[in-house]
């Protein structure tokens, strides 16, 4: 299941003559359904919440759950294409932080030009993701290995830029934490952009290509010719710089870049790839479920709050969905 | 009916029935891979399962080892249903399974590959000691000369295969299933192993034979069930001879089984001079031209697939020169050979040739996909009109392009491989094994598009343990031995007796060239 095209032709195509009661002649919703476990999921709590919570149903907060994806998402965005092909990255919360301190110190305490800071940012989070890459690839580390050092590596840089404290970020780029029109919330804006951007690398590039033949079976990609090694600086790359995105999302919302920002969002992203269908072992992913398994997150933590449960029984209820969400989605895989 | 004898007299009269299967029935999405069909075996009888790619074989025999369940129809072991419902239940009937796509762990030993989950013990640890030395006679036993104690990832596929059919040995079944286990072995490791089962049948065991080397049927089996698209068409006596099993399994005949045409060589396209990998082989040059097939032969060890590999950028070597088109191509760099023109089919199509778990289109894309990226993004739907087209020639029988390679039977996946480099359009083609686990008709199309290569001046390079297929299709037959060139015979000259003689002759001191 390596696109989203496949998915929905699969099953059309092939007259199951086992039987299989119904399969292809479903209705197109009831098939998305069934062919993203995800998605499914996502419906049963948006339902529930809606019959639970009366304020939860309303264009304010769910344009709030939005925002509060947003970061999440853009920060799976990136870790999608590293899992995909078979790694892990568990820097992009540090590397995040420390893109946007960066962003902050150059156009205040460095008194650059806000865009060459936005640059530098960018710049500082690919820089981040071509040494993880690097180490992977020529070092042969493993890739949890590689990126536990760059979490940390990540982390102190930002703690040493910014001496401990919070930046403030400069307005030009803190309007990246408002709105549009008054009511769309840019954050959601540059999360739709990068959800298209992953689904476009994805899908249609060489890169994206070979991400998913590097996860399914890096030898027989490698024997077939794809450079592996340098497909996977891409790779890693690009998760370093949808992480400065992320960072400086995150830093316009808060109005300052915070070297403490974004702790522990890889494990958030991570389950929001995951969640969103795809496998650990490599090969299997798509962007519209990584974006489907942060809008989970983000919604259960919303609905929660909107129904007073304690912070301390949301992290027990947010554990029992990541495993029943993954849960019901390879039980689906194995009946298919 | 013959009444091997039972030296011990351990189990009941020979001849008699072990197990049977009546009107089994299995369905996947897409495809009924077998409908009524009924199978038996008896006590000390080698059965020989005989169809085309895709026919059911393996289905059928995943049955018995408890890996697929039937839809409908029953099995009956010693006159009792049973009910195979995991491999466990499998091994408590007796039954021991070698199955066509290896199951072994890479990172762990060849001892504890062949024991896993069974390893002596001893105050509840593992006695390696005992597991190394029981392993050790094991492999003496099928006559493979490897330490019990090398990683499996190690070993190339033969060895693998010897691997496999020594840990079924371990089991002392009543019944041993083996699903082509002669695909990958030479002439030498084919004995062996036609030795080391007529003695099991002579101990009254009852042996399920999957081959499609039709020569070997008449040499080992006693009955044939011929299978056609999920049906048994047929049930004869292991001496039919070839022709009339050939039509029975394809529904046609098929006049010739090697059709070679060559125009002739024109300029050198490959040239290989003193290649050396120390440990692996030493010393190799050759040259491939336009327009004509190399064979290289040898036993299992001999080097050659550590040449190809070497000569492809897929491993590093020590000295030489690999030259393509009069260019020099850098050591260990699989993407400057692609570019150059070079291509390799691999020999072990599940852990170097494909994404098993990615759709047939886009591993017959694989190669290609660089070729049809434009302005950075890749022209999907033209790779996916090419392999559809690909799949087509080389009829990879799917239910639909979308299908994962994995589910795809064995020689399926085999022309999965091939076509993706059919596709890549490669000057110099290698080819390791191509046609492992390829039935009879198949194999004929595949020579044919070799054929079609060197006829528009592409240059093949052939490895294969079948030697009737080197010689066959070979313009020239380069014979290695203990990693080196040990002779080269023309196509007129090169019979079975001279490859042999070439390959078992002790090379010390006779360079190639
Ligand atoms: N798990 C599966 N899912 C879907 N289809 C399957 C699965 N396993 C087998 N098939 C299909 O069933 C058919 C029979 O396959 P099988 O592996 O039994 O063939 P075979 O006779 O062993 O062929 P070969 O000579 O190539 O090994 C094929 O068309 C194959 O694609
Ligand atoms: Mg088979």
């Amino acid at each position: 299941m390596a696109t989203d095209t496949l998915d929905s032709a699969g099953p059309a195509k092939v007259p199951g003559p086992s039987g299989d009661k119904g399969a292809g002649r479903a209705p197109g919703a009831l098939r998305l359904l069934r062919d993203n476990g995800a998605l499914g999921a996502l419906v049963i709590l948006v339902v529930a919440l809606s019959l639970l919570s009366g304020d939860f149903l309303t264009t304010q907060n769910l344009l709030n759950v939005g925002v509060q994806a947003a970061v999440t998402a853009i920060l799976a965005f990136g870790v999608t294409f590293v899992i995909v092909s078979a790694g892990i990255d568990l820097s992009v919360g540090s590397v995040a932080a420390l893109s946007a301190t960066v962003l902050a110190w150059t156009a205040t305490d460095a008194g650059l030009p806000v865009w060459l800071s936005v640059v530098l940012a960018v710049g500082t989070g690919i820089a981040c993701g071509l040494v993880s890459g690097a180490l992977v690839s020529y070092g042969r580390l493993p890739s949890f290995v590689a990126t536990l050092a760059m979490l940390s590596v990540g982390r102190g840089l930002a703690l040493v830029i910014s001496q401990g404290s919070p930046i403030a970020f400069p307005e030009s780029v803190s309007v990246l934490g408002d709105t549009v029109g008054g009511w769309l919330p840019v954050p959601v804006l540059v999360m739709a952009a990068m959800a298209v951007v992953t689904a476009v690398i994805l899908n249609r590039t060489f890169s994206g290509r070979a991400m998913y033949a590097i996860g399914g079976n890096e030898e027989a990609a490698r024997l077939s010719g794809i450079r592996v090694k340098r497909q996977k600086l891409v790779v890693y790359a690009l998760s370093g710089g949808f992480a400065a995105v992320a960072g400086i999302v995150l830093a316009s919302r808060l109005v300052s870049a915070q070297p403490q920002a974004a702790a522990g969002y890889e494990l958030d992203a991570i389950a929001a790839v995951v969640i969103g269908g795809a496998s650990l072992s490599g090969g299997v992913g798509k962007a519209s479920g990584t974006l489907i398994g942060a809008l989970i997150l983000a919604v259960l933590r919303n609905g929660l709050n909107l129904l007073s449960v304690s912070a301390f029984w949301q992290q027990v209820v947010i554990g029992v969905v990541i495993a029943l969400a993954v849960l019901q989605d390879t039980l689906r895989r194995r009946t298919a | 009916m013959k009444t091997p004898v039972t030296p011990d007299g351990r189990r009941a009269p020979a001849g008699g029935e072990l197990l049977r299967m009546e009107g089994v029935r299995k369905v996947f999405p897409g495809t009924v891979a077998l409908d009524r069909v009924d199978f038996d075996l008896r006590r000390g009888e080698v059965h020989v399962l005989l169809g085309e790619n895709g026919a059911g074989k393996s289905t059928l025999i995943k049955m018995l080892s408890g890996a697929h369940r039937p839809d409908a129809g029953r099995i009956l072991v010693d006159g009792e249903p049973v009910r195979i419902g995991s491999a466990q239940d499998a091994e408590r009937l007796g039954i021991a399974t070698i199955y066509q796509e290896f199951n072994l762990v890479p990172g762990l030993s060849v001892a504890e590959n062949i024991f896993l989950g069974r390893q002596p013990r001893r105050f509840g640890l593992v006695d390696r000691r005992r597991m190394n030395a029981d392993a050790a006679a094991l492999l003496q036993r099928v006559g493979v000369d490897v330490d019990p104690r090398t990683p499996v990832a190690e070993l190339g596929i033969a060895r693998l295969q010897m691997v496999e059919i020594a840990k079924a040995l371990s089991l002392d079944a009543r019944v041993l299933i083996m699903d082509e286990p002669t695909a990958v072995l030479t002439t030498g490791e084919v004995d062996k192993l036609f030795r080391i089962v007529r003695r099991l049948r002579e101990d009254g065991v009852g042996v399920v034979f999957i081959t499609h080397h039709l020569e070997e049927i008449a040499a080992l089996g006693d009955r044939v069930t011929v299978l056609r698209d999920g049906r048994s068409v047929a049930e004869v006596p292991a001496g039919t001879d070839q022709d009339e099993l050939v039509r029975l399994m394809v529904g046609r005949s098929i006049e010739q089984q090697f059709p070679r045409e060559r125009a002739g060589a024109g300029e050198p396209l490959l040239r290989v001079t003193g290649l050396t990998r120390r440990g692996h082989f030493d010393d190799v040059s050759f040259e491939v031209r336009a327009g004509e097939v190399v064979g290289l032969a040898g036993l299992v060890g001999a080097g050659r697939t550590e040449v190809a590999r070497a000569v492809f950028g897929a491993d590093p070597y020590d000295s030489g020169t690999v030259e393509v088109l009069g260019r020099r191509l850098p050591r260990h760099d699989v993407g400057a050979a692609l570019d150059a023109g070079l291509g390799l089919v691999p020999e072990d199509r599940k852990g170097q040739g494909l994404v098993l778990d990615a759709p047939v289109h886009e591993n017959l894309g694989l190669v290609t996909l660089r070729r049809a990226t434009r302005a950075g993004l890749v022209d999907r739907a033209g790779q996916r009109r090419a392999a559809g087209l690909m799949a087509e020639q080389l009829r990879v029988r799917m239910a639909g392009p979308d299908q994962h390679v994995r589910t795809l039977s064995g020689g399926n996946q085999q022309k999965v491989v091939i076509g993706k480099w059919l596709l890549a359009d490669a000057r110099v083609l290698i080819l390791d094994e191509p046609t492992r686990g390829i039935d009879v008709g198949a194999k004929v199309e595949i020579y044919q598009l070799v054929n079609r290569l060197t006829a528009s001046g592409h240059a093949v390079l052939m490895i294969s343990s079948d030697l009737p297929e080197v010689l066959g299709m070979s313009d020239r037959v380069l014979v290695m031995s203990q990693g080196r060139i040990a002779g080269e015979l023309p196509h007129r000259e090169a019979t079975q007796d001279a490859v042999m003689a070439l390959a078992v002759k002790e090379t010390e001191g006779s360079r190639g060239h």
